[in-house]
């Protein structure tokens, strides 16, 4: 790999703790329940939320709360080369611990008996789509209705030449030292996500979560300001 | 003019100061609103009424219910909820003998229907011993979103006495998002495209008189 930051500018012109371009619009579909679009960079995501609904078949209810599902795919043409259709080692990890973190937020116990189901779609792949889908999905289930503490926000931190970076591309992601994926809830900063690729010292960890919190919170404006422009459309 | 539109997680007020009402939460001593809805003071308490979300099934709702499945001495009914709806022989205006439910309500048949009882379990139950409850034999039916169904009504069923007016049309409202019209001939789509046109300006102030204006123009 060649220089990934060159007088302290990285390989897109962003300084190191710059966000990508980022575009949310809620409520796009009009047969879910709840919906957002997101890009981000590269990435273009698709967020669909339905439920609370009956959870079917029955013995998979639960009578004390509501179960949260999120399915998280990439579409085959979401990546350079091919990807082979379908659930994948990747994908199903990514959806669990999806939905673990959103569930976190979710007042699930409103909602005996039922499933509220997210379904993330990657049409477009460029690094951190987990967490893009997760900034989606939680723009959805706030459009969706569904009682929550708080907006999950999720963003990425990484470790590239030496420097500590926020938000990661496809290029730093793959020649880059560390990757460091984390989910917020952003009024408490509680987290509800937290993955590590590569290597960091304890002190670079601290730093980059710091930063990855930073980034998130400035997410987290996006998307409150998604779901105001969705009611504000009318006169 | 929109009224203020808060989101989840959204600080309202110290929990002295104010009651936690409907759609928010107490943490730290502060209230948040708990989703994405409009704030409401109504006395002590502060609350959030729902712009989106599924239908909360309470007990002494009047809905409009579709048939599922006729067993033997009783029927399931989806009511738009999250949970089905069981109505039994006994809450039925008709006198039935064992296993002969769907000579009266077939899968499909859709009826007014009041809700009994609820549960912990959210199991639900149905009569339609009560006043306003029986069969639709005739007339269209649409969905709205359940939230929006306060608006259709409006205050004191103004908005409602207004679609009438203007259109002849005789309309029930389900509190589960599902609507009765029976209209005469061509006036069913200007009723309909009146209650659409609500149900997505449902969150704005002074709805009643364009909803007016707008009937009143379109009726020449």
């Amino acid at each position: 790999m060649g220089e990934l930051i060159k007088n302290g500018i990285r390989v897109d012109g962003r300084k190191p703790d710059e966000l990508r371009r980022i575009k949310i619009e809620a409520g796009v579909l009009y047969r879910a329940d709840g919906s957002c679009y997101l890009e981000w960079g590269g990435n273009k995501i698709l967020a669909a939320v339905y439920g609370p609904r009956e959870a079917l078949p029955r013995h998979i209810q639960d009578p004390t709360k509501a179960l949260v599902n999120a399915r998280y795919n990439m579409a085959s043409f979401s990546v350079q080369e091919r990807k082979r259709p379908g659930p994948d080692r990747r994908s199903t990890e990514i959806s669990k611990v999806t939905s673990e973190a959103l569930e976190a937020v979710i007042f699930t116990e409103l909602f005996p008996r039922t499933t509220i189901d997210i379904n993330i779609e990657v049409l477009d792949a460029e690094a951190g789509t987990r967490c893009a889908g997760i900034t989606a999905a939680a723009v959805a289930l706030a459009d969706a209705g569904i009682p929550m503490r708080d907006i999950p926000v999720a963003c990425a931190a990484g470790k590239v030449d030496g420097v500590v970076v926020l938000d990661l591309t496809r290029e730093e992601d793959q020649g880059g030292e560390a990757d460091l994926p984390i989910a917020i809830a952003p009024r408490s900063e509680e987290i509800l996500l937290l993955q590590m690729d590569g290597h960091l010292t304890y002190k670079e960890f601290e730093e980059a979560i710091e930063l990855a919190i930073k980034g998130a919170k400035q997410v987290s404006k996006l998307q409150k300001e998604a779901l105001m422009r969705k009611y504000k459309k009318v006169e | 003019m929109i009224r203020q539109i808060v989101l989840p997680g959204t600080f309202l007020a110290e929990a002295g100061s104010k009651k936690a009402g409907k759609g928010t939460f107490i943490e730290n001593n502060a209230i948040y609103s708990a989703r994405l809805g409009i704030l409401e003071e109504r006395g002590d308490y502060i609350n959030v009424i729902p712009l989106s979300g599924a239908y909360e099934p309470s007990i002494g709702d009047t809905v409009i219910g579709i048939v599922e499945e006729a067993m033997r001495n009783a029927w399931l009914i989806d009511i738009n909820a999250p949970y089905p709806a069981l109505l039994g022989v006994e809450e039925s205006p008709w006198k039935i003998n064992y296993g002969e439910t769907a000579k009266y309500l077939k899968a499909g048949e859709m009826v007014i229907a009041v809700i009994a009882r609820i549960d912990e379990a959210r199991n639900i139950e149905l009569t339609m011993k009560s006043k306003p409850c029986r069969k639709i034999e005739d007339g269209f039916i649409i969905e709205i979103q359940p939230t929006k169904v306060p608006r259709v009504i409006g205050k004191n069923a103004s908005m409602l006495s207004v679609i009438k007016k203007y259109t002849g049309c005789w309309i029930f409202v389900g509190q589960n998002g599902r609507i009765w019209l029976k209209c005469p001939d061509e006036r069913l789509g200007l009723a309909i495209e009146a209650i659409r046109k609500i149900e997505s300006e449902a969150h704005t102030v002074g709805l009643t008189q364009r909803i007016e204006k707008m009937l009143r123009d379109r009726n020449g």
